[in-house]
C-alpha cells in the first residue's frame, strides 16, 4: 500500500497541495482527476519523492520514503512520465532494457532478457525490437515506454508490494489502444502486490476502469472513492465549471459523462 | 544479443587499426627506422642501455614516448567528449565547454609570461603544473556559478552556458596576455594553443596513463547510469540513478582527463567532438560501448593525424591542433549532411 497522509506543498506563498491524504491500495486501480492546475503532477511529484512536501509524509509498504534509497525505491516502483523525449538513438530493445537496470550490475543477466521479451510481447512492441527509437510513431513509442515501465517491475518482490505510477499515459493513444492498455492495466493487477496510480484526463476512462477515484481541486481533495461517490453532478460542476449530463446504466453498473 | 556481438566486432577491428597506426607512428618520422632497428632498441633497454645506437636511442626515447604520448591523450579527449555529450544529453558539446581547456591555456599563457617577466625558470613540471592548475580553477568557477541558490543544484543548461561565458573570460585572459607577451612568449603561447607533442616523456607516459586507464575504468563503471540519463534527469532517477553523484564523478572524470592530457600537450580540439559522432554512426549510442571503442577511436585519430603533422612538411612538422581541424571539420561537416536522425 502506498499512502499520502496530510501532504501540504507550497512554493512562496502560493499552496499547490493543501493537506491532501489519500491511501492508495494494492490490486485496484487508483485513479487521480481533476482540472489542468489542481496539483495533480505536484502529487505525483511528492509521491515519487521527486519534491519534498513541508507537511505531511509518504510511505511505501508502511515504511516512509525519505528510508528508501533511489536504488532501493527503483527495484520496487517504477513510474511513468509524460513527454520523454530521448537524447541520441537508441534500438527499441535497448529502451526497454533501461527498465532492468536497477536490477543487474555490469550486463543483464537472463531473468532481464526474459523480462523485457516477455513485457515488449505483453505491449506488442516485441516485433520493434530492433528498430531504432526515433522512427517510431507517438503511439509506438509510448507503447516502448510501457514495456520499459513494466519490465522494471516484471517480477514479484518478496515482502513488498510493487508499485507503477502513471502519469498521464494515454495521451498519445488512440481509443482503440486506450482501451487496450486499461485493459492490459487490469490484467497486471491480478497481481495482488500490484499498486496501480494513474493520473487521467479522460473522466469516462476513469468512470468505466478506476476502482479508486481522488479528484483534486485547487491543491486540495475535493472527493475520494467509487466513481458513484466521487463523479457526482455537484463534484463535477466545482471542479470543472462545467455541467455535467450523467447518464447511469444500473444493470452494467456503468456511467458516462458528457458535457453540453 | 547480436547487437553485443556486432560491438565486439568493431571493437576487435579497431584494436587492430590501433596497433597498425602505433606502429607507424613509431616508424614513420624525422628519419625512418627499421623494424629491425625497433626489435633491437627494445631488446636493449633491458639488457644493456649504454651501448644503444643513434637510432635506437630516437626510438625510445624521442618515438616511443611520443607515440605512447599520441594515444593516451587521444583516448582521453574522446572519453572526455563521450562522457560531457551524455552527460549533457546533447551531441554538439566538446570536452572543454566546462571551461578545462580554455582554463588550462590561460594557466599555460600565465606561466609563460609571467615566467618570462620574473625571469622564473622552473623545472619540466612547471608548464603542466600550471595548465592543470588553470583548467581545474576555470571548471571550478563554472560549477560554483552554475549553482542554483534554491536548490544548490546546477541544471545542465545553466552549466552549459555558464560554461560557454567562463571560456570566453579565460580565452580573453589568453589575449591579454599574449597582448603583452614579448616575441618569444608569444610564440610558446600559440604554439600550446595549437597543440604540441614533441615534450613527450616517459614520466608523463605513467602519469597520463595512470590518470587515463583509471578514469576510463571509474567512467565504464558509470555507462549504464549515463545511458539511462539519454531518457532524461527525472526518468533516470527512477531508474535508481542518483543524479546528483553521476553529475559530480563524471565532470571530475572529464576535468581531471582534459586537464591532465591538455597540461602535457596543449590544446588540441574536435578530437572529443568527432569521435563520439563517429562510432554513434556505426554501433548506435549504447555508453558502454562508446566508452570503450571512442577510447581506441580517439587514440587512432590522434596517432594518425600527429603521422600527418611530422610527415606533410619533413623535417619540419606542423602543430598537430592544425591537423585534427583540418582532418576533423570536414569530416564533421559531412557527418552532419549525411544522415542525421537525431539532430
Amino acid at each position: 500500500m502506498l499512502s499520502a497522509k496530510n501532504i501540504t506543498y507550497k512554493i512562496g506563498n502560493k499552496i499547490l497541495l493543501d493537506d491532501v491524504s489519500i491511501n492508495f491500495e494494492a490490486g485496484k486501480l487508483n485513479i487521480i482527476i481533476g482540472p489542468n492546475g489542481a496539483g495533480k503532477s505536484t502529487l505525483v511529484k511528492v509521491i515519487c519523492n521527486q519534491i519534498k512536501p513541508q507537511i505531511g509524509s509518504v510511505s511505501y509498504n508502511n515504511k516512509n520514503i525519505q528510508e528508501f534509497s533511489i536504488a532501493e525505491l527503483a527495484c520496487i516502483r517504477s513510474v511513468l512520465s509524460q513527454n520523454i523525449e530521448l537524447a541520441f538513438p537508441l534500438k527499441v530493445i535497448e529502451v526497454v532494457m533501461m527498465g532492468r537496470y536497477p536490477h543487474y550490475t555490469g550486463k543483464p543477466g537472463q531473468k532481464d532478457e526474459k523480462a523485457c521479451e516477455e513485457a515488449m510481447r505483453f505491449f506488442d512492441v516485441w516485433d520493434m525490437a530492433d528498430r531504432d527509437y526515433m522512427t517510431l510513431s507517438g503511439g509506438e513509442k509510448q507503447r516502448v515506454h510501457f514495456a520499459r515501465v513494466i519490465s522494471q517491475i516484471w517480477y514479484p518482490v518478496p515482502n513488498s508490494c510493487r508499485y507503477l505510477i502513471l502519469d498521464e499515459p494515454l495521451t498519445f493513444l488512440d481509443v482503440r489502444y486506450q482501451f487496450d492498455f486499461m485493459h492490459k492495466v487490469m490484467e497486471l493487477l491480478q497481481s495482488k502486490d500490484m499498486v496501480v496510480i494513474g493520473v487521467v484526463h479522460d473522466l469516462n476512462l476513469a468512470a468505466k476502469f478506476a476502482d479508486n477515484i481522488s479528484l483534486l481541486h485547487m491543491g486540495k481533495l475535493l472527493a475520494g472513492g467509487t466513481k458513484n461517490e466521487v463523479l457526482t453532478k455537484e463534484n463535477i460542476k466545482t471542479a470543472y465549471r462545467l455541467e455535467p449530463v450523467i447518464v447511469e446504466q444500473k444493470e452494467k453498473n456503468s456511467m458516462y459523462l458528457f458535457f453540453d | 544479443m547480436e547487437q553485443r556481438k556486432h560491438y565486439k566486432g568493431t571493437t576487435f577491428f579497431l584494436l587492430l587499426l590501433l596497433i597498425v597506426t602505433a606502429l607507424c607512428s613509431m616508424y614513420f618520422g624525422g628519419v625512418d627506422l627499421t623494424i629491425d632497428e625497433i626489435v633491437a632498441a627494445i631488446q636493449k633497454r633491458f639488457t644493456s642501455p649504454e651501448d644503444m645506437s643513434l637510432n635506437e636511442r630516437i626510438f625510445i626515447e624521442i618515438r616511443l614516448p611520443r607515440a605512447l604520448l599520441c594515444l593516451l591523450v587521444g583516448a582521453s579527449l574522446a572519453v572526455g567528449g563521450v562522457l560531457m555529450q551524455a552527460l549533457f544529453r546533447n551531441p554538439i558539446v566538446e570536452p572543454g565547454l566546462v571551461g578545462v581547456s580554455s582554463g588550462a591555456a590561460f594557466g599555460a599563457a600565465v606561466y609563460f609570461v609571467v615566467g618570462a617577466m620574473y625571469n622564473y625558470q622552473g623545472g619540466e613540471w612547471s608548464l603542466p603544473l600550471a595548465a592543470c592548475a588553470g583548467g581545474i580553477l576555470a571548471s571550478a568557477i563554472v560549477f560554483t556559478i552554475s549553482r542554483s541558490k534554491e536548490t544548490g543544484k546546477s541544471s545542465i543548461v545553466s552549466l552549459l552556458l555558464t560554461g560557454i561565458a567562463v571560456n570566453a573570460l579565460f580565452l580573453s585572459g589568453v589575449g591579454y596576455l599574449s597582448f603583452i607577451a614579448h616575441n618569444p612568449q608569444l610564440r610558446d603561447i600559440t604554439f600550446w594553443c595549437l597543440g604540441n607533442l614533441s615534450g613527450a616523456n616517459w614520466n608523463r607516459i605513467i602519469i597520463l596513463g595512470i590518470t587515463t586507464i583509471a578514469c576510463i575504468a571509474i567512467a565504464l563503471r558509470y555507462s549504464k547510469h549515463l545511458n539511462a540519463l539519454m531518457i532524461g534527469e527525472e526518468e533516470a532517477q527512477f531508474l535508481g540513478v542518483n543524479i546528483k553523484r553521476l553529475k559530480l564523478i563524471i565532470l571530475a572524470i572529464n576535468v581531471i582527463l582534459v586537464a591532465v592530457a591538455t597540461a602535457f600537450v596543449g590544446i588540441i580540439s574536435f578530437v572529443g567532438l568527432i569521435v563520439p559522432h563517429l562510432l554513434r554512426f556505426i554501433n548506435g549510442s549504447d555508453n558502454r560501448f562508446l566508452i570503450l571503442n571512442g577510447a581506441l577511436l580517439g587514440a587512432i585519430l590522434l596517432s594518425a593525424a600527429d603521422i600527418v603533422a611530422r610527415l606533410l612538411l619533413r623535417p619540419a612538422e606542423l602543430p598537430i591542433g592544425v591537423v585534427t581541424s583540418l582532418i576533423g571539420v570536414p569530416v564533421f561537416i559531412i557527418l552532419l549532411r549525411t544522415k542525421n536522425h537525431y539532430f
